[in-house]
């Protein structure tokens, strides 16, 4: 294996272009699903292909294949880069690629045969989430023990998020998934009731705080100041936010339940624990845009930069968005309407996708020796189709949302309902189109973006950088 | 409150909420205290630290209008924690509760209509029916409720009755319908395929298929029809034509609830009808809760006045 005069980038290099891949494959069935809705008989009743397995499906690609991919690759880049030193432990780094690749496989495999454990975010069963638990476990291991013997004196705040993210996820996995296995491929919560709902969306509401948004942040922190070549603007923001940040979130998940059957008092602290979290998500995009201050003439043409630039600006639409969405007056319209599924891909198209497109295409090129990816003009076509689509994404959900909200609301004079559910199902096809139209564009940029990174890696040795020299500890 | 089994774990909600609070105030009291702010045109300074080259942090200060933000939401959360339940068992000054506030919405809007439904309490179902704004408001309740399994058209579908060809499973009455939407039924076909074996299921149905002139085997219906008497005729009567007393479908008049083909009165007849329906529930929902009387009755006038024109 590697020597401990350059960093480990082969583990970096596997993660990266499956980022690529599974970044592919998940949003093709994202599209299906969304023509599904258009067209319920599109898949011919064929039970593997149906709407209710394949969405768990692509809620796992995107998230966990895709979004987790781009984690590790950036992670583990970014720890050995600003603690100059080897990432440790080579085996178990390989361990944690190909374990996670099979977590991938399997959940591609029991997820259409109808095998979940019902949990949303959480419906692989019990024996591929100790392989999660496991792979998990090591991952901690490497990346700490790369902190450990880290070879500059401070811990870049970039580190800060990729950890707090590691060890939340950790957690939030292996208390949320506790379960009583009955056969290999069933098993039941360990919780019961609205305990087990309030269990689920603590876990379902840190997955979005810390897996899509600490580790995330951990990735702006480190390629936003590299790519735009200033340095981040305030160490104190970033002390503030990334505390008031975590400690937060934990409070969030009763917000999913308004007005069901957990207790006002729990609904009451979620919501306002959601609303002290503005400020502190703001906190990130502040130190990211900032950071870009006196230096705004780059993103006229670095179209890598435009991508972390405007994800960090889809990322504070949504925690903007987020918090008003937890007022118990606002959510009483906007829950369970389209509403909610636009809010969540403003956050996972606009924000994770953009901020894990551009430090991939910051990464390849790095992994095989060169300093741009094979063509900057297909980077700038990638940006402009994937924001053409985020944009119909998620306007056609919001105005389809709020429609759903105020047509199921609208009562006739005696006290009926003006519109019979199915009423507002009709009344969504046009902009479930849109979406899809959306939807498409965004997964035309990835396959552009599959090219160029073929292009780049064609023909080209992978490197194993030398760590340069720590820089000394100021006096 | 019953929410808490002792007063400890109402202590322990308050005493980590507030302290939750009062440590995101001490966060930016902490980190916003004793920075001066650089004077225009004069930049701040680095921290000073490097990693991987030139990753460099400057120290700026907070900016105003966040921290004023942040500090917006932590006095809003203190004022809403003050009136709403949120601390423990505290109710909050307001009293507020998300049953009461169901209840008063709820008991506001049957006090507005009140007068409205009033006015048909008086009329018997069938006058109702003639009566274009009870007609109206029956057919917007039964949209509101019934259309989901009977159709928007009350038309029905595989499984779900039609409720406008005159044909009724308990009878058409305008009391028999009130009594179906009220208490709801449970139509149930027990499973005679073991019983009956393969060959004998497949006479039944041959017979069962020549009760209403349909196509069919008659040597087979020969065999069926003394299997009917004995099996069947219980609830269908010797005759076929069923029995309103406890929803037993007429089978001689051409309306099948879940087709007429061989293949599905073969089903029908071996495997059974509602016949793993959970103890508790019913085929066709109670409404007298979701309802009450009042609104029964309306419905009741619409689906009766379908097929009483």
């Amino acid at each position: 294996m590697g020597n401990e005069a350059t960093f480990n980038y082969r583990v970096v290099r596997q993660f990266a272009i499956m980022t690529v891949v599974w970044g592919i494959v998940g949003m093709a069935v994202g599209v299906l699903i969304a023509a599904q809705l258009l067209w319920p008989d599109l898949t011919f009743g064929i039970p593997w292909l149906s709407y209710g397995r394949l969405r768990p499906l692509h809620t796992n690609a995107v998230i966990f294949a895709f979004g987790g991919s781009a984690l590790f690759a950036t992670s583990y880049y970014v720890v050995q880069r600003t603690c100059q030193v080897r990432l440790f432990c080579d085996r178990l780094a390989a361990f944690t690629f190909w374990g996670w690749t099979a977590v991938i496989v399997l959940a591609a495999i029991t997820l259409p045969m109808g095998m979940t454990s019902s949990k949303e975010y959480a419906e692989l069963e019990w024996p591929i989430d100790l392989l999660i638990a496991a792979v998990w476990i090591a991952y901690a291991v490497v990346f700490f023990g790369t902190i450990a013997k880290r070879r500059t004196p401070h811990i870049y705040v970039a580190n800060w998020f990729y950890g707090g993210y590691i060890l939340t996820i950790a957690l939030l996995h292996i208390v949320n998934s506790a379960a009583i296995p009955v056969t290999m491929t069933k098993s039941y919560s360990a919780y019961a009731g609205v305990q087990d709902a309030m269990v689920q969306w603590w876990y379902g509401h840190n997955a979005v705080g810390f897996f899509l948004t600490a580790g995330f942040l951990g990735m702006m922190y480190y390629f936003v100041p590299k790519q735009a070549g200033r340095p981040i603007y305030s160490y104190r923001l970033s002390v503030v936010h990334f505390w008031a940040l975590i400690f937060t979130y934990m409070w969030a998940g009763p917000h999913h339940l308004h007005y069901t059957a957990l207790p006002d008092w729990t609904q009451s602290v979620g919501m306002i624990f959601s609303l002290v979290l503005l400020a502190p998500s703001w906190g990130g995009m502040l130190n990211g845009i900032m950071t870009l201050s006196g230096a705004w003439y780059k993103l006229r043409d670095d179209p890598i930069l435009k991508f972390l630039i405007v994800s960090l600006s889809f990322y504070g639409m949504s925690t903007f968005e987020g918090p008003m969405m937890s007022i118990k007056t606002v959510n009483a319209l906007s829950h369970y309407t389209d509403w909610t599924i636009g809010h969540v891909h403003s956050g996972a198209l606009g924000w994770v996708a953009f901020i894990s497109i551009g430090s991939i295409y910051y990464v390849i090129p790095r992994m095989f020796g060169k300093t741009a990816m094979w063509s900057t003009r297909l980077i700038t076509a990638h940006f402009w189709v994937a924001t053409l689509g985020v944009v119909l994404y998620i306007a056609s959900m919001w105005i389809a949302g709020v429609m759903q909200g105020l047509m199921w609301r609208a009562t006739n004079p005696d006290g009926t309902l003006t519109y019979a559910f199915v009423e507002s199902v009709k009344a969504t096809y046009p902009f479930y189109a849109i979406r899809l139209v959306g939807g498409l564009l965004f997964l035309a940029g990835m396959v552009v973006m599959a090219y160029n990174t073929w292009r780049t890696v064609r023909g080209s040795d992978a490197v194993e950088a030398p760590i340069p020299a720590a820089v000394p500890a100021h006096a | 409150m019953s929410d808490f089994t002792s007063g400890f774990w109402s202590l322990w909600v308050i005493v980590l909420t507030l302290g939750g609070i009062a440590f995101c105030a001490w966060l930016l009291l902490a980190t916003g205290r004793g920075v001066p702010r650089p004077a225009d045109g004069q930049g701040v300074g680095t921290t000073g630290h490097v990693w991987d080259g030139d990753l460099e942090e400057y120290n700026n200060p907070l900016p105003k209008w966040w921290s004023n933000l942040f500090w917006i939401t932590i006095v809003f959360s203190l004022v809403y924690l003050a009136l709403y339940p949120g601390l423990g068992s505290l109710p909050g000054v307001l009293g507020w509760t998300s049953t009461g506030q169901y209840q008063r919405e709820r008991s506001d809007a049957e006090a507005r209509l009140k007068p409205l439904l009033d006015r048909f309490a008086p009329m018997p179902i069938e006058a109702i029916a003639r009566d274009p704004e009870g007609r109206a408001m029956g057919e917007r309740l039964f949209l509101n409720n019934c259309a989901q399994c009977h159709g928007s058209d009350a038309g029905g579908s595989r499984g779900f009755p039609n409720l406008r060809d005159g044909d009724w499973l308990y009878g058409g009455s305008p009391d028999k319908i009130v009594e179906t939407i009220t208490g709801g039924r449970l139509g149930v076909m027990p499973p005679l395929g073991a019983v009956l074996g393969e060959q004998g299921s497949k006479d039944v149905a041959a017979f069962v298929r020549s009760l209403s002139g349909l196509p069919h085997d008659r040597l087979r219906a020969q065999l069926g029809k003394p299997l009917f008497v004995q099996n069947c005729a219980a609830c269908h009567g010797a005759d076929g034509k069923g029995n309103q007393a406890v929803g037993a479908p007429n089978l001689t008049d051409g309306i099948w609830l879940y087709g007429s083909s061989e293949a599905a009165i073969l089903e029908g007849i071996s495997k059974g009808r509602n016949v793993n329906v959970s103890p508790g529930t019913l085929a066709m929902p109670s409404f007298q809760d979701t309802l009450g009387e009042a609104r029964i009755r309306l419905v009741a006038a619409y689906v009766w006045g379908l097929s009483n024109k």
